[in-house]
């Protein structure tokens, strides 16, 4: 290698693109259908319209492409080319530009939240059109109240019987088949006061049609299906959006694998194929996705998605190397010590899906609303029909009155309070750079009071920067033709310090030592302080030395940089009551320096994974609700385990898909996404209040007997909208600079 | 009497044709990539300015 790639760019309106590195030949993965050949990328990165054209006009510029399109919604690139175009070139093309692109398997379960999502939509669909147009004869009805005859009235009732009936059936299955298998179960959730209101409310008014009654409440069952059903669609959209997340580690293990047969051929395989024994090859720049003893080569391996150390390791054959390391300057071969759902990688994902079960323990706000709300609806409806009975009302009658009251109490409003405030906050983090993973986690964000930082990449920028003062003039460009040959962390930081450039003829990579080369005809070494001859100096941060001929070694400095807004991040959120804490894997010093500037005395160094989830551990166990934001791959546990968790949209993959949120423009998220997390939590709250206050005014109208359905339409689209409108004053309020 | 028995049946062949649009909506994918489908409209390909024929 002896040129240096552009810099990738990524969204040119978003955030900066994910680290990128190789994700192997995605070739296992093509799939082909007749002529075609055809391949399905997660896409990283894509955030606007015109990441979208570039990466399709990209992918339809190689040859032989026939189609190639976007999901700008759910980051999914499907093309389908003809001929030899081999498959890594699509990969490349989306990578050359920016964008993290992983192979995608087939997998059954997304496209079965997919159809959930589809036949929810349908069904609102059609409750929409039965309501509308059941309205439209029902407002007949009550307008003509003492005129119309009564042939007409029930003509009216019957054509509104008629198209309520298979608007019931087909919109109401979700309701009745969730209520059917709880039912089963010998439990009770808010699926069987719905459906008992629904099929009560069908039947009595057909009876009430038949027999020519005043009142039938066919507008009022089709109207509570159509807002349940929108409560139920918004729901099911931000869990799907949340699942999606869940498909990209999915798509990060399903990485490929370089593997060197016995014959001595190299072929790429599924990460999944690999055993324990097989030889592999890791090439420069490829990320290692099993555990791996390495046979032969040296290079330097970029640990610090595994570890948090900032620095490369030098390895050399007989090191062991850890899934996730990624491999910076020569290619390595070795033995794979394990198969890939035994690595590292599938360790983290084991403690992800554990953190996920003890979360989807937590219990939300609108489930412990619906528990105490299903009782006291049911008994309330009974007594209604007893008390009515016994008191010597007509066994007609008392249905008619209790049944009203099932249906004024329904829980329109209750089934709209969350998802509505879930959606309309989710659209203000948005704009604020904030991407909510799923629905509840507002509600674990609003109650947290702790917060956990992990350092490198978090709180510093994460790549080191040139100490450029008190350098002799030139220096920097000499020692930068020789960096430019190097793809190693400190390398790359001379290279930006100097800007373009020559690079030096002959240099030569030495792993763990540094770069030899000629510069302008002078012999020059770029590394170690043994490597260039010179000793050791105090600096607390990484060195480099640059020795030129024969001259005295100069040393350069580099410090990570703090990002430029977390002073003020972390005021912000401390003067919102939360306790800031710095968790890091990095070492002591490191972190020493970033907690002492910033003003945090709380801060632990040289934590491993299972150390960063020990200490939230401890800190659960005092009764805290921690907030863990990181973002490398020894984060992960962490953040799966946490109460909640943010990464930010640089980190790795894996972060991102263990946390709850993911933010973007810098740590100035955060402040925003506590106080719309909290925000929303009490407007949901209020929401909650309101259907309660709500049902105290409807139930003694409907329990007296003067629930109409006229009432009911009233009673329960106000109460819809109310709820609504409570929840768009969300954006209203947080749109005001704190 | 007689205007309902042409009026309402006319006001539900129209609500139909609606549900009927939405429905073929959903089965096409109309609803699949709400935000793609938000920024594809401002994409236009570059081509290069053709000369007007005469």
């Amino acid at each position: 290698m002896n040129t240096l790639a552009a810099d990738p760019v990524g969204c040119p309106g978003g955030p900066a693109p994910p680290s990128h590195t190789d994700a192997g030949d995605p070739a296992p993965f093509v799939r082909r259908v007749g002529k075609e050949n055809r391949l399905s990328l997660s896409v990283r990165g894509a955030k606007c319209g015109a990441c979208l054209s570039r990466i399709e006009s990209a992918v339809a510029a190689l040859p032989g492409v026939t189609s190639a399109r976007l999901n700008l919604s759910s980051g999914r690139l499907d093309v389908s080319w003809s001929g030899e175009l081999p498959a890594v070139r699509i990969s490349d093309a989306v990578a050359s530009i920016g964008y993290g692109a992983a192979p995608l398997g087939t997998n059954a379960s997304d496209t079965a939240h997919k159809k959930e999502e589809q036949s929810l939509l349908l069904a609102m669909g059609v409750a929409g059109f039965a309501t509308a147009n059941i309205m439209l004869l029902s407002v007949s009805v009550w307008g003509g109240h003492g005129e119309m005859g009564e042939a007409t009235r029930q003509g009216l009732h019957a054509v509104s019987g008629i198209i309520a009936l298979p608007t019931l059936l087909f919109s109401g299955r979700p309701f009745f088949s969730s209520a059917w298998s709880v039912l089963q179960r010998r439990q009770t959730n808010m699926d069987v006061p719905i459906s008992l209101a629904l099929v009560l409310a069908f039947s009595v008014s057909v009876t009430e049609t038949i027999r020519g009654g005043e009142h039938a409440y066919f507008d009022a069952a089709c109207m509570l299906l159509f807002f349940l059903l929108i409560g139920r669609f918004l729901d099911a959209r931000v869990r799907r959006r949340a699942y999606s997340a869940a498909r990209d580690l999915a798509a990060l293990a399903s990485r490929t694998v370089t593997r060197i047969s016995e014959g001595g051929t190299y072929a790429s395989v599924r990460s999944e194929e690999i055993l324990p024994g097989d030889r592999i090859l890791l090439a420069p720049g490829e990320r290692a996705v099993v555990n791996m003893l390495i046979e032969t080569g040296a290079s330097e391996v970029d640990e610090s998605l595994v570890t948090g150390e900032s620095l490369p390791r030098f390895s050399e054959p007989g090191m062991h190397l850890m899934a996730g390391s990624i491999n910076l300057s020569q290619p390595l071969t070795g033995k794979a010590t394990a198969a890939s759902s035994d690595s590292l990688l599938s360790d983290i994902s084991r403690m992800l899906e554990a953190g996920e079960q003890k979360r989807s323990a937590y219990r939300r706000i609108a489930d412990r609303a619906v528990s105490l709300y299903v009782p006291v609806v049911h008994s309330t409806a009974l007594l209604t029909f007893l008390g009515w009975w016994l008191s010597g009302l007509g066994l007609r009658e008392s249905i008619l009155i209790a049944v009203s009251t099932l249906i004024i109490t329904c829980p329109c409003a209750l089934a709209l309070a969350a998802p509505v405030v879930q959606v309309v906050a989710a659209g203000r983090l948005f704009r604020g750079g904030a991407y909510l993973k799923s629905g509840d986690a507002l509600e674990r964000i609003a109650a947290c009071d702790h917060i956990i930082f992990d350092k490198t990449g978090t709180l510093t920028l994460g790549t080191p920067r040139l100490l450029a003062e008190n350098l002799p003039a030139g220096l920097i460009d000499h020692a930068a033709q020789l960096a430019r040959a190097s793809r190693h962390p400190l390398s790359r930081a001379l290279t930006i310090a100097a800007g373009p450039g020559p690079i030096a003829a002959k240099v030569q990579e030495h792993p763990g030592l540094g770069l030899e080369g000629n510069v302008n005809g002078t012999g020059c070494r770029l590394g170690s302080a043994q490597w260039a001859g010179a000793n050791a100096t105090g600096h607390k941060g990484a060195t480099l030395f640059f020795a030129r001929g024969n001259d005295v070694p100069v040393e350069l400095r580099f410090e990570d940089d703090l990002q430029s807004d977390a002073a003020s991040t972390i005021a912000r959120l401390r003067k919102l009551g939360l306790g800031v804490e710095i968790v890091s894997g990095d070492r002591a010093e490191a972190v020493a320096e970033v907690a002492r500037s910033l003003g945090v005395p709380q801060w632990t160094a040289a934590a491993s994974p299972q150390e960063k989830v020990q200490r939230l551990e401890q800190l659960q166990t005092e009764g805290r609700q921690v907030l863990m934001v990181g973002d490398g791959l020894n984060d992960a546990g962490a953040l799966a385990l946490a109460h909640a968790s943010a990464a930010p949209g640089g980190a790795l993959d894996i972060s991102q898909s263990a946390s709850d949120a993911v933010y973007s423009g810098g740590l100035a998220a955060l402040p925003l996404l506590v106080r719309t997390a909290r925000k929303a939590r009490l407007v949901m709250l209020q929401n909650f209040a309101f259907a309660a206050a709500y049902n105290l005014v409807a139930v003694p109208i409907a329990v007296l007997g003067h629930a109409t359905p006229l009432v009911a339409a009233i009673a329960m689209s106000g109460s819809s909208i109310i709820v609504c409108l409570n929840a768009l004053r969300l954006n209203i309020a947080a749109e005001k600079p704190a | 009497m007689s205007g309902l028995v042409l009026l309402i049946p006319v006001a539900l062949a129209m609500g139909f044709a609606g549900l009927a649009a939405f429905i073929w909506a959903v089965r096409a994918g109309q609803f699949d990539d709400p935000d793609g489908a938000a920024t594809r409209i401002l994409i236009s390909p570059d081509l290069p300015l053709a000369e007007k024929p005469d």
